[in-house]
C-alpha cells in the first residue's frame, strides 16, 4: 500500500471538496475520491442534450454557506451567481413571492389585505429564526457521551443568540419549530393559495405533508442562507452547478489536495477498529489515517466498512435510518419560452405548482401509499433565462421537480413508471402554459431510482436521510454517533446524512473536515 | 398458560405430585415423586431423565455460518471440530452477558446453538453481512437429558450404531434409536456423566419410551426441575434470572454482568476473531473485574451453634433455594449468595454467589445472612473452588 | 356570610376534585361548582338506558397518579381498579392478534405472525418502562421557563437536564424518538408485523388529530404507557362502577376534608377587582365570594369566557386563540341484550374481559385519518372497545351487556353538513364496522347512544369536543401548555388558577394537573 496520503475523502461532492479543501489547507495530505466521470454526484449541471444545460438534481446552492465561499475564497475561483429578483411564482393564482418582502407585500394587497399586512412580519420572523438556525448549522451538535467544554460554550453562544428574540420570541420560535407548516401558516394567513407556495416549501426533499410536525421547521431551514423572500434561499451558480464543484475542486487542488474520479471504491480497510485505508474496485489498496465520507451513511458503513466491523446496535440504528426519497425531476429542452401567463421577469425563480395546503396533503396521501401523486406539487425552473450559457439562443432548459414521486411504488416500478411521470408533469403544466408540449424537444425524467443508482442518493433521499425533527442534530446520522463521528476510529461522516443535513450548503463536509483535523492530529 | 412439551403425555402420566412449573411457557414437571430427593439421587447414583425441551434452540447454516458464531459468542469457534460442543456465554456491545448456551458443531458451517432466552432476533442481526441462515428451531427440536453414571449403559442400549465409549466430554455424534434419527452430545446440567438428545419432535414419545424401557434395570427415573436445580449448583452452574439477569433483562448497570465476574473468564477467548462485546473486554480485562463468581461453604457447626442458640436442629431447605441473601465483611456488604443448597451428597451447605472481587479468594471467610427463627443471623461462609462436585467420570473417556 | 369560601373550584370534573380535595385537605374552605347535575366531568358512569350504566366518556384508567391514590384515601372513599389484562386485535382475514398477562402466551401468540417480533415485543416493553420511569419525573414537577435567566428556572432547567442525562444515553435516544416521530416510525424500528405496529401506534392517536404516520404521534403513544397502577409502569384498569365511580371517590373524600359540592350550578362570570380574583357570579346571578377561584374548564373557557379577555396580557389571549382544541374523536355506547361473538375468536374468554382493538394495518388507520383531514368521519374509523359488564356485571342486567366503543375519527368540524345532522349516519358507520368483526351484533343492540365532538363539547363543555382539553402536540406540552409563561397554574388574575387538562403534565384521568395546582395555590398561600 502506498502511504502517500493522510486523509481519503470519499465523495467529489461539494461537501467531498469543502472538506477536502478546508483539510488541504490545514496542511494535511488528501485524497477525494469520486465514483462518477464526472464531480458533484447529485449537485452538478449536465449537457443532457447537445447545447442544453440542466442542474440534475439539485436544483441550485440554495444553501451554500457564505462564511464557507469566503473562507476558501471561492469567487477567486471562479464562482458567480445569477441575481434571481424572484422567489416564487404561484401558478393558478399568480402571487409572486419576490427577493424584495416589501414588494411581494404591496402586491399582496390586490390578494388579500391581512395577508400583506402580515406579510413582512412573517419573513422577518423567519428571517431571525432562520440566522439562529445558520448558527447552529455551522457548529457540530454536541453528543450525549461526548460533550467537550469547547462545544457546550459554542452552544451556549447560539442560545444566547436566540435569546435576542427576546423572551416571547424565543418561546416562539421553540414553539413554531415542531409545528406543522399548515399549524404555522394558519397563524399568519389567510389566502389559500399564498399558504400554498410556502407549504411546498416546506416539504422540500421529505416524505411528508404539510401537516407533519416539523415542517415549520424545514420551511424555516430553506431560508438558512438569507435573502430568501420568506420563501426559500435560492443562490443559482452562474453556468450550472458543475461550476460550483470548479471552483471548489480548484481551492482544494491550489491547496495542494489531490483529486480522482472514476474511482469505485469497493470497500473501507480497517485494522483493530481503526481505519487503514481504502481498497478500490481494481484492487489498488490506498493508505491513510483518516477518512472523511460523504456519501451516506448506509453505504459508508453497510456497504463499504461492512457489517461485521459494526456492533449490532449501530447496524440496528443505520438500518433504521428513513431515507424515503419521493422527488423526481423532469428536464425538458424547449424550443422556446413557455407561454405561462406571467411576465418574463416572475419566470426567473421557482414557477410553483401547489395552490393550497390541501392540494399538498393531498399529494402527500397517495405517496404514502406507494403511488405516484396525480396531482403532484410541481416546482419549476428555467435558469436559461438569467443564464444563456445553459440553452441556444432563443431555447430553453426547463427542470421541474415533483413532488410527490415515493421511491418505493406499491404497483409497478420505477423503471416502468418513468415515462407515465414524464406525461404528467408536461400536461398538468399544460393547463398553465398551452402548448408547452409542443415546445419540447427532449426530455428526461429522473426517477427517485435513478437518482440512487446514478446519483448515490440512498432510496433517493436528496438529503440522504429525511430532514424530519427525529433525524435532526445529536440524532444525525444515527444515534450516538453525532459530530461526524462513526462507528469505526479515524472514520467520518460529513455528508447530507450529517448535520446540518441537505441542502448543498457545503457544511456537513466542512464542519466534519474541523472535526477530523482537531481529532486526527 | 404453559404448554406440553413433546413429552408431556409421557411425563404427565409419570408426575404423581401434580407439581409443574411454567419454564418458558411450556409445562415442566417439578418432581415426579413425593420426595425429589429419590430423583436426585438417581442422577447421582444410577440415572436419570430429563425433558429439557423448553430450552430455546436455533440453527445457523450457511457459507459464513461459522463467522457469524464467532461473532456471537466469547469463544473460538476455529477452536471448535466439528462434532465438537463449546459452552460458552455471549455478550451485547459494552461486553455485558446476554446469555449463555451450548454450540454443537453439526458441521463444518452447521451449528446448533440452544439459549435459556428467545435469541433470534439478536442472532440475525449480529449477522448483517454475512450469508447465513439462522433458523428458531426451538418448537420442532424436542430435548431430553440422560444423566447420572449409568446414562452410558442405557443409552449404548439404545443407539446400537455408535460407540459411546468414544464419545469425549463436550463431544456430539449423529446417531440412530431405530429408525429415530437424533443428535447426542455428551453435556448435560448436572455435573455428572451425561449426554442429552436432540430429536425431531414427533419422535419424541418414543424416545423417550426405549429409553425408560432400556433404562428399567438401571434405576433409571424421571427428574424434575427441584432435583435438577440441586445437581447444578453442585456443579457449580449458572442460571440465567437467579444468579446473573441478562442485559436485556436488567433495569440498572449494577444488574449487568461480564463475563468475567461470571467465572467465565475461561470462556472468554482475546486473540481469536473479533466479537460483540471484545473491545469492551479487553479494557475490562485490563481493569480487572469488580465482581467475581464463587463458591461458598458455610460449616455446619455455625449453623447448629445458630440454631441451637433457639433450642432448635440447623433448619436448611431441603431444595435448591433462590432467594438471594446478603454478604457480609463485618459491615461492609460485599455481595450477594444467589443459590443455596444443602448438598445431599455433599453433607454440606453450598452457595452460588456474587462477590466483591477483593473478597473473593479462595479461603476468604464472609458471612451469611441466616434467619434463624424470623431473626436475621450471620453465619461464617468460605470461599471455595468450583465445581463443589466433579466425579472423575464426568470427563472420562472409558474406551480411549 | 355563608357564601364566602377560601377557594372555589369552577368544574366538578376529576382534576377539579382532586383540586378542590388537596386544598380541603390543608384546613381550607372550598366549594366546588359543577354545572351538570353529576359530578366527574369526562369521568363519569350514568345510566344512559334502564338498567345500563356507561362511562359515558373516558372508559378505563391508568394515568391517575399513585400518590392522589394515598393522599386522598381514594380506596377508602370507594375506588377499586379491576384488572384490564389482554388486548385483541381482529384482522379482516379472521386471524387476530393477542396480547394478555402471560408473556409466553403473547410470546407464541406473536410468533405465528414473526419470531422476531415476539421477541422485539420483550425489549419493547423493557425500553418502554424506561422511559415512562424516565417520565414520571416530568409529571411531577412544574414546567420550568426556558426564557427566563431567574435563578430559581435556570436550577429547575438545570435538574431537568441533569435527569436526562442520568436515563443513560441508549434510553435517551430512545426518548428523543418518542418525542419526535410518528408512532408507526417509533413501532415499525421494532416490528415488521403490519398489524401490530397498527395496534400498537392506535395508543398513539388517541384524542389526537394525528394519524398514525403523523410526527408527534410519538408522544402520545408514550403519554399512554405513563400509567401506573399499584407500582406497574403500563398497567391499564377498568374503575368498578365505571369511570364516574372514580370521580365519585374523589368527591367522597373532597367532602370528608370538608369541601362543599353543588352541582348544577353553571358559572357564568370570575369576578375581580383590581386584577385580583375576588369570587365568581353563576349564571342565576348567585355570587359567591373567595380569593382564589381555581377553574378546571379548558384554556378557552378559563381565559375566554370564565375571566374578562380585556383584563389579560393581548399575546396570552391570542395564545388561548390559537390554542388547538380541534376534537377529533366519538363514543358510541351500546346496550346489548346478549354478549356478541368476536368472529375471530368465538366464545367468552378472557380476551372479551380486555381491549378489543379495529386497528387492523397502518393504512387501514390512516385513511381513516385522511378522510378525517378534510372534514369527514371515518366511515372505517379504528374503534378502542371494552364490555365493561364483562369486568364489572353491575353495570348491565344480568345476561345482558354493555359496549363501549371509543372511535376515531370524528372531527369537531364537518365539511359538509353539521353533527346534528350526521350524527346517526355516524353511529351506523360505527355499527357496520363493528358487524365485521361481530357478525351477530346489529341483532343485539338495545340501544345506542351516539356521542360527536359537537356532544362532548355540549354535554360536558370541553371546547371543540377535545378529550385532553387541547392537542397534545409538541407546539403545546411541557412549557407550552396552554400558553408560554402561564404553564404554571397560575394566571395573569391574581388568585385565579388553572387546574384543568390543558396544564401541564396534560390529559387522561391522571389527577396530577389538580394536585399540582392546589400544591402551588397552597405554597402561595391565603390572601
Amino acid at each position: 500500500m502506498s502511504g502517500a496520503y493522510d486523509i481519503i475523502v470519499l465523495g467529489g461532492d461539494p461537501n467531498g471538496l469543502a472538506a477536502s479543501a478546508r483539510l488541504a489547507r490545514a496542511g494535511r495530505r488528501v485524497l477525494v475520491l469520486e465514483r462518477r466521470d464526472a464531480l458533484g454526484g447529485a449537485t452538478t449541471s449536465e449537457e443532457l442534450f447537445p447545447g442544453f444545460h440542466f442542474n440534475t438534481g439539485w436544483p441550485d446552492a440554495g444553501l451554500l454557506d457564505a462564511a464557507l465561499v469566503n473562507k476558501l475564497d471561492l469567487a477567486s475561483h471562479g464562482l458567480d451567481f445569477s441575481d434571481i429578483p424572484v422567489a416564487a411564482y404561484a401558478l393558478d393564482s399568480g402571487i409572486t413571492l419576490w427577493r424584495d418582502v416589501l414588494r411581494t407585500a404591496s402586491e399582496l394587497h390586490e390578494h388579500s389585505i391581512p395577508d400583506a399586512q402580515a406579510f413582512v412580519g412573517y419573513a422577518q420572523e423567519a428571517a431571525q429564526y432562520a440566522a439562529i438556525l445558520q448558527r447552529m448549522a455551522r457548529l457540530e451538535p454536541p453528543g450525549l457521551a461526548h460533550r467537550p467544554l469547547r462545544l457546550l460554550a459554542r452552544w451556549a453562544g447560539v442560545a444566547l443568540a436566540a435569546r435576542r428574540l427576546g423572551p416571547r420570541g424565543l418561546m416562539d420560535f421553540l414553539r413554531v419549530l415542531p409545528m406543522s407548516a399548515q399549524h404555522y401558516l394558519e397563524r399568519h394567513f389567510q389566502s389559500e393559495a399564498l399558504k400554498g407556495v410556502l407549504a411546498a416549501a416546506s416539504v422540500s426533499e421529505l416524505m411528508q405533508g404539510p401537516r407533519a410536525a416539523g415542517t415549520s421547521f424545514k420551511l424555516v431551514y430553506g431560508q438558512l442562507a438569507g435573502d430568501s423572500g420568506g420563501y426559500r434561499s435560492a443562490q443559482r451558480v452562474k453556468g450550472g452547478l458543475a461550476a460550483l464543484n470548479r471552483a471548489l475542486a480548484s481551492a482544494a487542488k491550489g491547496a495542494g489536495g489531490d483529486i480522482r474520479t472514476g474511482a469505485q471504491v469497493q470497500r473501507i480497510l480497517i485494522e483493530n477498529y481503526r481505519v487503514a485505508g481504502v481498497e478500490l474496485a481494481g484492487g489498488e489498496r490506498i493508505a491513510a489515517r483518516a477518512i472523511l465520507s460523504t456519501t451516506s451513511p448506509e453505504q459508508t458503513l453497510l456497504d463499504w466498512a461492512g457489517g461485521p466491523q459494526l456492533q449490532p446496535r449501530d447496524v440496528r440504528r443505520l438500518r433504521n435510518i428513513k431515507y424515503q426519497g419521493s422527488t423526481a425531476t423532469v428536464h425538458l429542452a424547449l424550443s422556446g419560452l413557455p407561454a405561462f401567463e406571467a411576465r418574463e421577469e416572475q419566470l426567473s425563480g421557482d414557477i410553483v405548482l401547489c395552490p393550497s395546503p390541501d392540494y399538498a396533503e393531498r399529494a402527500y396521501d397517495a405517496a404514502k401509499y406507494g403511488q405516484l401523486s396525480a396531482e403532484p406539487i410541481l416546482i419549476a425552473r428555467i435558469p436559461s433565462l438569467l443564464d444563456s450559457s445553459l440553452a441556444p439562443t432563443g431555447q430553453h432548459a426547463m427542470s421541474v421537480t415533483v413532488r410527490y414521486a415515493p421511491y418505493q411504488l406499491r404497483d409497478g416500478d420505477w423503471d416502468q413508471k418513468r415515462e407515465t411521470l414524464g406525461d404528467l408533469v408536461v400536461k398538468t403544466l399544460e393547463r398553465y402554459a398551452p402548448g408547452l408540449g409542443q415546445l419540447v424537444l427532449h426530455r428526461k425524467v429522473i426517477t427517485p431510482l435513478d437518482y440512487e443508482r446514478d446519483y448515490g442518493l440512498p432510496e433517493g433521499s436528496f438529503t440522504h436521510g429525511q430532514m424530519g425533527l427525529d433525524q435532526l442534530l445529536t440524532m444525525r446520522p444515527i444515534a450516538g454517533f453525532a459530530g461526524y463521528r462513526a462507528p469505526i476510529d479515524g472514520l467520518y461522516l460529513g455528508g447530507d446524512g450529517a448535520h446540518p443535513g441537505g441542502g448543498v450548503s457545503g457544511l456537513p463536509g466542512y464542519n466534519a473536515a474541523g472535526q477530523l483535523l482537531r481529532e486526527v492530529r | 398458560m404453559p404448554i406440553p412439551t413433546a413429552f408431556h403425555s409421557r411425563a404427565a402420566a409419570l408426575c404423581q405430585t401434580q407439581e409443574w412449573r411454567d419454564w418458558s411457557g411450556y409445562l415442566s414437571a417439578i418432581s415426579y415423586q413425593p420426595s425429589h430427593e429419590f430423583e436426585y439421587y438417581a442422577v447421582r447414583n444410577a440415572a436419570g431423565l430429563i425433558d429439557v425441551s423448553p430450552l430455546y434452540k436455533y440453527e445457523i447454516s450457511g457459507p459464513d455460518a461459522s463467522r457469524l458464531v464467532d461473532r456471537i459468542i466469547t469463544r473460538d469457534v476455529s477452536q471448535c471440530a466439528v462434532g465438537q460442543v463449546l459452552y460458552t456465554p455471549w455478550c451485547d456491545e459494552n461486553g455485558k452477558v446476554i446469555d449463555d448456551g451450548t454450540v454443537t458443531r453439526l458441521e463444518a458451517q452447521r451449528f446448533r446453538i440452544t439459549a435459556a432466552d428467545p435469541s433470534l432476533r439478536w442472532f440475525q442481526d449480529s449477522g448483517f453481512g454475512l450469508d447465513t441462515e439462522v433458523r428458531d428451531v426451538s418448537r420442532e427440536l424436542a430435548a431430553l437429558a440422560i444423566q447420572g453414571p449409568s446414562s452410558r449403559a442405557v443409552l449404548q442400549a439404545c443407539l446400537k450404531e455408535i460407540d459411546l465409549d468414544r464419545l469425549p466430554y463436550y463431544h456430539a455424534a449423529e446417531a440412530k434409536l431405530g429408525e429415530i434419527p437424533l443428535t447426542v452430545t455428551r453435556t448435560g446440567y448436572t455435573g455428572d456423566l451425561g449426554y442429552e438428545l436432540w430429536i425431531a419432535a414427533e419422535h419424541a414419545e418414543m424416545v423417550w419410551d426405549r429409553l425408560m424401557e432400556a433404562g428399567a434395570g438401571y434405576g433409571l427415573q424421571p427428574v424434575g426441575l427441584a432435583a435438577l436445580d440441586m445437581l447444578r449448583v453442585e456443579a457449580g452452574l449458572l442460571l440465567i434470572d437467579v444468579d446473573y439477569s441478562s442485559v436485556r433483562s436488567a433495569h440498572i448497570e449494577s444488574q449487568t454482568s461480564s463475563p468475567y465476574e461470571l467465572g467465565l473468564g475461561w470462556a472468554v477467548d482475546l486473540e481469536g476473531a473479533d466479537f460483540v462485546g471484545k473491545r469492551a473486554l479487553l479494557g475490562e480485562k485490563e481493569r480487572g473485574a469488580p465482581r467475581s463468581f464463587v463458591g461458598l461453604r458455610v460449616p455446619w457447626a455455625d449453623l447448629e451453634r445458630l440454631f441451637g442458640a433457639m433450642d432448635l436442629p440447623p433448619q436448611v431447605a431441603g431444595r435448591a433455594s433462590r432467594s438471594a441473601l446478603p454478604l457480609y465483611v463485618g459491615r461492609r456488604h460485599v455481595g450477594q449468595a444467589t443459590s443455596m443448597l444443602f448438598s445431599p451428597i455433599l453433607k454440606e451447605y453450598i452457595a452460588l454467589a456474587t462477590v466483591d472481587s477483593r473478597y473473593a479468594r479462595r479461603g476468604q471467610t464472609l458471612e451469611i445472612e441466616i434467619t434463624v427463627e424470623y431473626k436475621r443471623q450471620r453465619a461464617n461462609a468460605t470461599v471455595s473452588k468450583l465445581p463443589f462436585y466433579n466425579p472423575p467420570w464426568k470427563k472420562a473417556v472409558v474406551g480411549g | 356570610m355563608a357564601n364566602n369560601y377560601d377557594a372555589i373550584i369552577v368544574g366538578g370534573g376529576h382534576n377539579g376534585l382532586v383540586n378542590a380535595a388537596y386544598l380541603a385537605r390543608a384546613g381550607w374552605k372550598v366549594l366546588v361548582l359543577e354545572q351538570r347535575h353529576v359530578l366527574g366531568g369526562a369521568a363519569v358512569t350514568e345510566e344512559v338506558f334502564p338498567g345500563f350504566k356507561f362511562s359515558v366518556f373516558s372508559y378505563v384508567v391508568s394515568l391517575l397518579r399513585p400518590e392522589i391514590i394515598r393522599d386522598l384515601k381514594l380506596v377508602k372513599h370507594g375506588l377499586t381498579i379491576l384488572p384490564l389484562e389482554s388486548t385483541i386485535t381482529p384482522l379482516p382475514d379472521g386471524d387476530y392478534i393477542y396480547r394478555g398477562a402471560d408473556p409466553h402466551e403473547t410470546f407464541r401468540n406473536l410468533s405465528r405472525f414473526s419470531t422476531r417480533d415476539a421477541e422485539a415485543y420483550r425489549e419493547y416493553g423493557h425500553a418502554m418502562y424506561h422511559m415512562a420511569k424516565a417520565v414520571k419525573y416530568i409529571l411531577g414537577i412544574r414546567p420550568p421557563d426556558p426564557t427566563s435567566l431567574h435563578p430559581r428556572e435556570l436550577l429547575q432547567l438545570l435538574k431537568l437536564g441533569r435527569h436526562f442525562l442520568s436515563i443513560g444515553e441508549e434510553h435517551l435516544y430512545t426518548l428523543v424518538k418518542l418525542m419526535t416521530m410518528s408512532s408507526a416510525d417509533f413501532l415499525e424500528e421494532w416490528f415488521e408485523t403490519d398489524p401490530l405496529v397498527a395496534t400498537l401506534s392506535a395508543s398513539g392517536i388517541i384524542g389526537t388529530f394525528l394519524g398514525p404516520r403523523s410526527p408527534g404521534s410519538a408522544y402520545v403513544l408514550l403519554h399512554h404507557y405513563m400509567g401506573e397502577i399499584d407500582g406497574v409502569f403500563r398497567a391499564w384498569g377498568f374503575a368498578r362502577g365505571g369511570t364516574g365511580a372514580i370521580s365519585e371517590s374523589i368527591a367522597n373524600s373532597a367532602r370528608a376534608f370538608g369541601a362543599e359540592i353543588r352541582t348544577e350550578a353553571r358559572v357564568a362570570k370570575l369576578l375581580t377587582n383590581n386584577g385580583r380574583a375576588t369570587g365568581i357570579v353563576l349564571e342565576n346571578g348567585d355570587e359567591y365570594r373567595a380569593d382564589v377561584v381555581v377553574s378546571s374548564l379548558d384554556p378557552k373557557l378559563t381565559f375566554l369566557k370564565l375571566a374578562d379577555p380585556d383584563e389579560l396580557p393581548r399575546e396570552l389571549v391570542e395564545d388561548i386563540l390559537g390554542f388547538d382544541t380541534y376534537g377529533s374523536s366519538g363514543k358510541v355506547n351500546l346496550a346489548l341484550d346478549s354478549l356478541p361473538e368476536l368472529a375471530a375468536l368465538p366464545g367468552g374468554g378472557a380476551h372479551m374481559r380486555g381491549a378489543i382493538s379495529i386497528s387492523p394495518s397502518v393504512d387501514y388507520i390512516e385513511r381513516a385519518y385522511d378522510q378525517a383531514k378534510y372534514g369527514q368521519f371515518s366511515e372505517k374509523p379504528y374503534i378502542d372497545i371494552i364490555f365493561p359488564s364483562m369486568i364489572d356485571p353491575s353495570m348491565a342486567p344480568p345476561g345482558q351487556h354493555v359496549m363501549s366503543c371509543f372511535v376515531q375519527y370524528a372531527p369537531y368540524q364537518l365539511a359538509t353538513g353539521d353533527w346534528d345532522g350526521q350524527r346517526e349516519a355516524f353511529g351506523d358507520a360505527v355499527v357496520n364496522t363493528l358487524a365485521e368483526y361481530f357478525p351477530s351484533i346489529k341483532e343485539r343492540i338495545l340501544h345506542r347512544q351516539v356521542l360527536s365532538p359537537w356532544d362532548i363539547e355540549r354535554s360536558i363543555g370541553l371546547s371543540g369536543g377535545n378529550i385532553f382539553q387541547g392537542e397534545l402536540s409538541l407546539s403545546q406540552l411541557f412549557f407550552l401548555r396552554p400558553a408560554p409563561g402561564w404553564t404554571q397554574y397560575r394566571t395573569p388574575i391574581e388568585g385565579y388558577y388553572q387546574c384543568g387538562s390543558a396544564v401541564h403534565p396534560g390529559g387522561g384521568i391522571t389527577g396530577a394537573p389538580g394536585r399540582l395546582a392546589a400544591l402551588q395555590i397552597l405554597k402561595d398561600g391565603k390572601r
